[in-house]
């Protein structure tokens, strides 16, 4: 009963801070409502009995990465978004196609979701049952991963290299 | 099974050893860019992951002899993994030949561009061999932000970072699709394993689950390989990119998504594709060939051309696996060869900055350089799919297998449409040979890379025209470890035909 009430509670919280977070229009709130679907979602997480992404998803997620969003978000001082005609568009055909989309999703998992597989609570979610799979049933994609975080890397540092090798290139011919 | 062992072991490593060679030169190249001379770095890293490229080509093939699992039943080395293997490091050897000329001329920074395309290479080549979803999931973001980060070394062109931003942000968009496919997948058969999915998507009682998982799946990959209605993306990014680039996104990556496609609707036996299939091969080849006949700039002709090239390589996914596969993956290695050849021209003639990628800059070509004209000629011959070329038993195989699967209506439009892409193709033809030249656009002589990438991909697309047969052969051989193994085959074409 309780688990119910939570998952109620939470629920309804996550999909507010979502909708919200698509409604406010300076990027902070933005990013403050999104720290309220991540941490929500924690709570979901911890319900299923996956406690170790529950704590995950508070310390990366809604620690680390939205630390760094709000920084950015500070230091380039972004201010209020502007809405131009394409949002008006989007009001249009996008919500009610989202709408649709996702109430069929919602429907068939609800429907059907007795015939599935997997249940709820089915899958172990401690360290201790999660670490054999991390590091060695999934070891193959779990090292490939750093060829992933790589090339992130490297993006970001020919992104942001503020001097393309043509300058660099002819201030040494000339 | 190797599940009790703790340690990989030697069989593992060789099994993906490919993608070692490739990370190894990836991560060397990057590593030397600061050490050597900023005048000379250019060729030397330039050959250092050409050796690399061709190193992992000759892995792959050694690979081919040691068929089976790896790492826990992540990665399969089948005769279909090393074909996708082979090719897409080709693939990789070809672009990196090109860009030798384009990076002199463009002043890019080579370290980086290097790497990242071999970097990316290890990413599509783990995507033809890993049987697990979670795997696929991280080798197709390799691929694809390696390419959102290419598609933006123009950095002196706002035209680049535009096309990368925009790339980028579809891109994670489409991501999450195929994400959120893969989670409704588990929750429908409780694996993310090629065997288990198969073995509940084959069963009596497929859950309705999986029709929702397999369709957000099929948009995600269909959005990477460019498909209607997911290919907006396609002639902006492709504009914008640098041209050798666009060779190598607009070739290896999708032959890569198109490894995993055949595994997801034909070795997970997904129901329901023939319908997703159908519409969007349509819808790709029409909107694809009617806006490419309009367009001025060659590479939005060819970014059009190949979203028309992704709906006639789909018909191949509605046929029956036996003859679908085998003739998918032909249809992949044709197009790659003629594809990243017609580029290696066009990012040749282009010049610095990318000067000359009009319709019109093309005037007299014949003319001023034959060799180049008469090589571009025949990659578009092959585009078309005129005979003694590889476009043409390409285009041959998918439709015969069409009719076989009697996808009558599907083949009726794939036909309409090669006449129509005729047209385009062959005004580029004959722009060249036919019209006055414009004497500012300066001919460059060809360089010795530049001319050893196009002879390879010259010799592949005349040799894949005139034999196809040992090719063809081959694919239909690993077409056979592709299938389900159970006598479940034939449910694939089970499903209503659209008529």
């Amino acid at each position: 009963m309780i688990h119910w009430v939570l998952f109620l509670v939470f629920g309804a919280i996550s999909v507010a801070g979502a909708v919200n977070l698509l409604a406010q229009r300076h990027p902070i709130n933005s990013a403050l409502s999104l720290i309220a679907v991540l941490a929500s979602l924690a709570v979901e997480y911890l319900l299923l009995g996956a406690e170790f992404v529950a704590a995950v998803q508070v310390i990366v997620y809604a620690g680390a990465i939205m630390v760094l969003f709000v920084f950015t978000i500070m230091l380039l001082n972004a201010g209020e978004e502007e809405r131009t005609r394409g949002s008006r568009v989007a009001i249009v055909f996008g919500i009610p196609g989202m709408l649709i989309a996702s109430i069929l999703i919602a429907w068939i998992l609800v429907r059907y979701s007795d015939t599935g597989a997997v249940r709820v609570g089915a899958l172990a979610g401690t360290p201790t049952a999660i670490a054999p799979l991390l590091f060695h049933d999934f070891l193959l994609p779990f090292e490939v991963t750093s060829v992933l975080i790589l090339i992130a890397i490297m993006g970001a540092v020919v992104l942001a290299s503020r001097e393309p090798a043509r300058t660099s290139a002819e201030r040494g011919q000339g | 099974m190797s599940s009790v062992e703790a340690i990989p072991q030697t069989a593992d490593y060789v099994r993906i050893l490919p993608e070692l060679v490739l990370s190894l030169f990836g991560i060397v190249v990057m590593m030397l860019e600061p050490l050597i001379d900023e005048r000379r770095n250019q060729q030397a890293l330039g050959t250092l992951s050409l050796i690399g490229s061709v190193a992992a080509i000759l892995a792959s093939l050694y690979q081919a002899a040691y068929p089976g699992f790896a790492f826990w039943n992540m990665v399969k080395v089948s005769n279909f993994s090393v074909f996708f293997h082979v090719l897409v490091t080709t693939v990789a050897a070809i672009v990196i030949l090109t860009s030798y000329e384009y990076m002199s001329v463009e002043r890019i920074r080579a370290g980086e561009y290097y790497s990242l395309i071999l970097l990316g290479t290890v990413g599509m080549c783990l995507m033809s061999s890993a049987v697990e979803l979670v795997l696929i999931f991280i080798a197709l973001e390799i691929s694809s932000i390696s390419t959102y980060i290419l598609v933006g070394f123009r950095r002196g062109e706002a035209a680049s970072s535009e096309s990368s931003l925009k790339y980028f942000l579809l891109g994670s968009f489409a991501t999450a699709f195929f994400l959120y496919g893969i989670a409704i997948i588990f929750g429908a058969s409780g694996s993310t394993n090629f065997d288990k999915i198969s073995q509940v998507l084959s069963s009596e009682h497929v859950p309705a689950l999986a029709y929702v998982g397999i369709a957000l799946m099929f948009i995600g990959l269909a959005f990477k390989v460019a498909a209607a209605p997911f290919h907006i993306w396609t002639p902006d990014v492709y504009e914008g990119a640098p041209a050798p680039i666009v060779g190598f996104m607009s070739t290896a990556p999708k032959a890569a998504v198109f490894a995993v496609l055949l595994r997801i609707l034909f070795e997970a036996n997904a129901p329901g594709r023939m319908w997703l299939i159908w519409v969007s091969a349509a819808l790709s080849m029409c909107l694809g060939n009617i806006a490419a006949l309009v367009q001025t700039n060659i590479k939005r002709l060819l970014a059009y051309s190949s979203i028309a090239h992704a709906g006639y390589l789909l018909i191949a996914f509605a046929t029956a696996p036996e003859v679908g596969i085998s003739a998918a993956m032909f249809y992949a290695a044709a197009y790659a060869a003629m594809n990243v050849g017609a580029f290696a021209v066009v990012s040749h003639f282009a010049n610095a900055g990318e000067r000359y990628v009009t319709l019109d800059d093309y005037a007299g070509l014949g003319r001023r350089s034959p060799t180049l004209a008469s090589t571009l000629t025949i990659f578009l011959l092959s585009l078309i799919g005129i005979p003694v070329t590889g476009g043409f038993f390409a285009k041959f195989y998918v439709f015969s297998a069409a009719l076989r699967a009697n996808l009558v209506g599907l083949t009726i439009i794939a036909i309409i449409n090669s006449a129509i892409a005729a047209y385009y193709y062959l005004r580029i033809i004959v722009v060249m040979y036919m019209r006055e030249e414009r004497e500012e656009v300066p001919i460059m002589h060809i360089p010795l890379a530049l001319g050893a990438a196009l002879v390879i991909s010259l010799a592949a697309t005349i040799y894949l025209g005139i034999l196809p047969g040992r090719l063809l052969g081959y694919a239909q051989r690993a077409a056979t470890e592709v299938l389900p193994s159970q006598g479940a085959s034939t449910s694939g074409t089970a499903f209503a035909l659209p008529k």
